[in-house]
């Protein structure tokens, strides 16, 4: 049943894809066996489902039904459309590095030497035979099917090196854009590493060009954070509407490290983002901060662990979901404190705003603790927005849906006010703007 | 002339009870009344009935504002056509900062009349000349919609708007609640600074004591959901010598 599942829709069973597709997918030196590990992984399980417990309230065979072929590369026209999309989703002072239907396009791309900023293609990476790199690029957990998906079948990426003392000069954007017009997969991973007392703003966007409307974008993203370092991460999902995004990353920090997250999800049918945050030095801090901003039937799930395995170290995480009409949100948190990791401070909080009776929001906090000298909290609340304060508003001339706005804003505001850097918080306040005018 | 409001025979109920019992209340431009009465007799039910609040059904007469169906429209067309509730107890509301609170209802309310929007720094000159005028300092206007204000100021915060919008229904629920006598001072002078003979006020409030800063020019008892007396000044401090019993007895 498993393998009937892994199926696309042309019939072809996953492993048929994955062998025509074989000469396409990057394969030196050890990658080749990974690639074949990942799949044996995959379809082991195949697209998990609500009796995977990680998986119960975002049943990927009821929502996706099954893993679409993977996207031919980009044609001439693709690159012309996607450049037409780039226009839209650009930020101005940022470094851009452009990803269509799952490869690198350095014509689109800002790939400019920089002092202490190596950028290269996966592609190129994965061929230049650094097994040390092979490793770290294929060292996520196969126990997670999707993330095996993606291991098994991903066909490029960018990886960025950021060495010791290095500051950057403007953020980092990779843009994801799918511009093909069948419905296919695009399979994507990225790596950054970031040495010591170094900086860096990295910016993450998912877009869809013109044609582009039925697709699967798969990513994945490892970062590692050197001691005394500080990383700014924004990603903004704006997928079509009939689009599935599965992402995951892995993150770990060194000691005094920084790493400030926030990630805003208000396109594709389906989503999910799946995090993992390890802490493997001491008195380094997380901020993780997310806003899903839903409706029809769209559905996002954000899975986070945060994984205090040192002493000294603190987490906050901050989720606001506003659901309209039948959308479905789900958030689950995980916080483990392993037994050395004293004086652990982490805190979550989630809340969710319901503008209609349909919508649904599913919050499982998970707290794990094996110390005793730690603080941990954790909250959960979901409701409707609160008549007194929109009649207030109405009263002084605010139409219902302006009225409503003022609200849903000042309830995100709280996630959002988290992003360090001004320009990329008015992105993200812009984006938020841009989904309440659809509503209107 | 047509009256600036009109309320006919008025009868509203929330849930299964009937709060009024058909009250009638005529408001020309320019003048100033007071409804006093004691607690339960329906004046807050009358103030939030005229302003368009969800939860009354209005069973009966009908309310007039400029000649026009008031009970036809939205709250928010009503605050457009020139309502204003001054309200007894303001809501905070976290996350909205004051200043883009006030541009956003004053631009809605001239979209709605059809006139153009203020540029940023037309509207910032005249909320500054307004908000100087009632002593309130800038860095409220930078807070919340009233996070973190005291009772006075959340009162000054509604003459504020009151001022802006420049109404010309202005209803004071109850202005004097939770207000000491100097913070009752200055939000009166700040009313008393917007009458004009275009506009007209409906003071609500349970004692004489608000009366003395703001002079009506009508009082009008209230008890069990109707207009019991009504008469000129005279009467509010006829009924801070009587009290409201013998209205409660003769209602």
């Amino acid at each position: 049943m498993n393998v009937a599942l892994a199926k696309t829709d042309t019939g072809r069973a996953l492993s048929d894809a994955f062998a025509a597709a074989r000469e396409r997918l990057p394969a030196a030196g050890r990658v080749a066996d990974l690639r074949q590990q990942a799949l044996d992984a995959y379809e082991r399980t195949g697209l998990p489902h609500r009796r995977i417990e990680d998986w119960k309230y975002t049943d990927l065979r009821v929502l996706i039904r099954e893993v679409l072929p993977l996207a031919p590369a980009p044609d001439a026209a693709a690159l012309k459309r996607a450049e037409a999309a780039l226009k839209a989703a650009a930020i101005e002072g940022t470094r851009r590095l452009v990803l269509v239907d799952g490869a690198f396009a350095p014509d689109l791309s800002d790939i400019d030497a920089e002092k202490g900023l190596s950028i290269r293609p996966l592609r190129e990476a994965l061929d230049g035979g650094d097994s040390a790199l092979q490793v770290q690029l294929f060292a996520l957990d196969n126990a997670n099917p999707m993330v095996a998906l993606n291991s098994a079948m991903l066909t490029d990426g960018v990886v960025i090196e950021i060495a010791d003392g290095a500051v950057l000069s403007q953020p980092l954007h990779i843009v994801h854009i799918a511009a093909g017009a069948a419905a296919s997969s695009i399979f994507t991973r990225s790596l950054l590493r970031l040495g010591k007392n170094a900086a860096a703003t990295l910016v993450e966007s998912y877009v869809a060009a013109d044609a582009a409307m039925k697709y699967q974008a798969h990513d994945s993203l490892v970062i590692a954070i050197g001691d005394n370092s500080r990383l700014d991460h924004v990603r903004l999902v704006e997928d079509a509407a009939e689009a599935v995004n599965i992402s995951s990353s892995v993150v770990s920090l060194g000691a005094h490290a920084h790493f400030n997250t926030f990630g805003l999800t208000s396109g594709a049918a389906v989503s999910r983002y799946q995090a993992t945050i390890a802490f493997a030095g001491e008195n380094s801090r997380v901020e993780t901060n997310g806003v899903n901003l839903l409706k029809g039937r769209q559905h996002a799930d954000t899975t986070l662990l945060m994984d205090h395995a040192v002493p000294h170290c603190a987490s906050r995480e901050v989720f606001r979901a506003v659901l309209d009409d039948s959308a479905h949100s789900v958030f689950q948190g995980r916080i483990i404190v392993r037994p050395d990791a004293q004086k652990t401070d982490a805190k979550m909080m989630t809340r969710a705003l319901l503008l209609s009776d349909d919508a649904e929001a599913d919050n499982k906090p998970e707290l794990e603790i094996f110390a005793d000298d730690v603080t941990c909290g954790h909250g959960a609340t979901s409701g409707a927005l609160d008549d007194s304060l929109l009649f207030y508003l109405r009263a002084r001339g605010l139409p219902e849906k302006e009225a409503q706005a003022l609200l849903i804003q000042a309830f995100v505001g709280e996630a959002i006010e988290s992003i360090a850097n001004d320009a990329l918080r008015d992105l993200a306040t812009s984006a938020a703007e841009r989904w309440l005018r659809t509503r209107s | 002339m047509t009256a600036l409001l009109e309320v006919k025979n008025l009868q509203v109920r929330v849930e299964d009870r009937e709060i009024l019992h058909g009250l009638s209340l005529t408001v020309n431009p320019g003048e100033v009344h007071a409804i006093m009465g004691p607690n339960g007799s329906g004046k807050s039910t009358l103030s939030h009935v005229i302003a368009g609040k969800p939860g009354y059904e209005v069973t009966g007469g009908e309310i007039l504002f400029k000649g026009e169906d008031l009970l036809e429209m939205s709250p928010d067309e009503r605050a457009a056509k020139g309502v204003f509730l001054a309200f007894q107890y303001p809501v905070e509301i976290p996350g909205v900062a004051t200043m883009n609170f006030l541009r956003s209802a004053l631009n809605a309310q001239r979209k709605a009349r059809g006139e153009s929007e203020f540029s940023t720094p037309d509207f910032l000159k005249k909320v500054r000349e307004v908000a100087k005028s009632l002593s309130i300092p800038q860095d409220m206007l930078k807070r919340g919609v009233n996070v973190g204000f005291s009772g006075g100021e959340k009162k000054r915060n509604e003459i504020l708007q009151m001022a802006l919008f420049e109404p010309s229904l202005c209803i004071l629920d109850e202005m004097d609640s939770g207000l000491d006598i100097d913070a009752l001072r200055i939000a009166a002078d700040g009313v008393n600074a917007l009458r004009s003979p275009d506009r007209a006020m409906v003071v609500i409030t349970h004692y004489q004591r608000l009366l003395n800063y703001i002079v009506p020019d009508f009082v009008h008892v209230m008890s069990r959901g109707k207009v019991v007396k009504s008469g000129g000044k005279e009467l509010a401090l006829e009924l801070e010598e009587s009290g409201y019993a013998q209205f409660e007895d003769a209602a």
